[in-house]
């Protein structure tokens, strides 16, 4: 039987397909947390960086990418745990951040604070927490529509 | 390079990460549960990092959680602040403020430590400790400077805590940096909170030895093991 070989760019693209378990509306690739998609010879080397050392959805993130290759046929895997340089938010793409603020979660911003509300666009809003229902977010809450959402830190 | 050192560093940030959690369910306010949760978080994933560096080290068969699990308190290499017993939230958050401006500072010189494994630890947890140290000052100043009951705690927690600062500043050749070089950092940092907070500094500097060397831990930590030891110890195949 002759098999072929994934490409790297087939894989970013599989990768790219797979939800981040606590905001499934982003892909773990517009997260920022995949490093590196490289072939070791016969084995499929994928680099993971966390996001926060605690974070709970670490080891679920590994068994999804390991369950999504697996049914593309890729039996050959390995996923190495990558800490330095540490992850930021400056790598989640540009196309995470738009789909978070549709999903009515305000993106990271380099000021350190959302600069408008996610769901009304009023820029009169105010910190309620500096942590919120995950490691990556802090509670925010607008004055115009009264509604509070998450803000994804800004590491 | 020292498994000791490492065994210190994961100590200080299992201890006071399950002192955190204590808190879960009991917080003054849902944002505090969540946020002291969130830093508990934090410690205990630093706490696999450096406790698990320490295990790959040692080459003794054992793992993070066996470091964890399956020490006795004259084991743990922990300072004496962070087992020190939550009280009211005020003492928890100076505890808190206390440790967050120490370990910003050790955890800045180690980012830049000859070893890459320890480096790299670092310069994971400096990120999230510096947000820590932030919460944590806002909240000293907060209180400090609020009402008459909130600044009166806040001055308590300080005066019943400030013995155990010299602890965090002694050093021998078993730490993974010079802690007495980090001491003006602290202090520097710390005045410009107090200020702020309307606080003031206790003038002894008594300190209060013995948890990071093991000589004499504080009669809290073996209370404080019990309970978070109890399930592994008692069913050993336990799995989570």
């Amino acid at each position: 039987m002759v098999t072929t070989r994934a490409s790297v760019q087939e894989v970013w693209t599989w990768l790219d397909a797979v939800p981040d378990p606590e905001i499934p509306v982003i892909s773990l690739v517009d997260l920022g947390i995949i490093r590196d998609v490289q072939w070791q010879g016969e084995q499929l080397e994928i680099t993971v960086t966390p996001t926060y050392s605690g974070c709970p959805a670490t080891t679920i993130i590994n068994l999804e990418i390991e369950t999504a290759l697996r049914a593309r046929g890729v039996e050959n895997l390995s996923l190495k745990r990558q800490i330095a340089p540490p992850w930021t938010t400056d790598w989640m793409t540009d196309a995470g951040k738009a789909k978070l603020e549709r999903y009515g979660i305000a993106p990271p911003q380099p000021s350190g604070g959302p600069d408008h509300c996610p769901r009304c666009q009023s820029t009169r809003v105010e910190k309620i927490s500096q942590f919120g229902s995950t490691p990556c977010k802090a509670q925010w809450r607008c004055t115009e529509c009264l509604e509070p959402f998450d803000y994804f830190k800004c590491i | 390079m020292s498994v000791a050192g490492l065994i210190r560093m994961g100590d200080n940030t299992l201890v006071l990460g399950q002192r955190l959690s204590e808190w879960c369910g009991h917080a003054p306010a849902l944002e505090e549960d969540i946020a002291l949760a969130n830093m508990a978080l934090d410690l205990i994933g630093q706490t696999q990092l450096w406790l698990g560096l320490a295990a790959s080290r040692e080459e003794a068969g054992r793992d993070a959680d066996a470091l964890a699990y399956h020490r006795d308190a004259w084991d743990f290499r922990n300072l004496l602040l962070v087992e020190q017993p939550n009280r009211d939230f005020g003492v928890t958050m100076m505890r808190q403020f206390l440790f967050d401006c120490w370990h910003f500072e050790v955890l800045q010189a180690l980012a830049a430590h000859p070893d890459a494994e320890v480096s790299a630890i670092a310069q994971k947890s400096v990120k999230e400790v510096t947000y820590h140290r932030e919460r944590s000052s806002d909240t000293v100043i907060a209180l400090g400077d609020g009402t008459e009951e909130s600044r009166g705690r806040m001055q308590g927690a300080l005066d019943r805590l400030w013995p155990y600062v010299g602890e965090m500043f002694s050093t021998d050749d078993d730490d993974l940096t010079d802690m007495t070089a980090l001491r003006p950092a602290f202090d520097a940092y710390a005045e410009t909170v107090f200020a702020q907070a309307t606080l003031t500094r206790p003038d002894s500097d008594f300190a209060h030895m013995g948890g990071k060397t093991g000589a004499r831990h504080s009669e809290h930590l073996g209370h404080m093991l019990a309970t978070m030891q109890v399930l592994p110890r008692s069913y050993p195949d336990a799995t989570w």
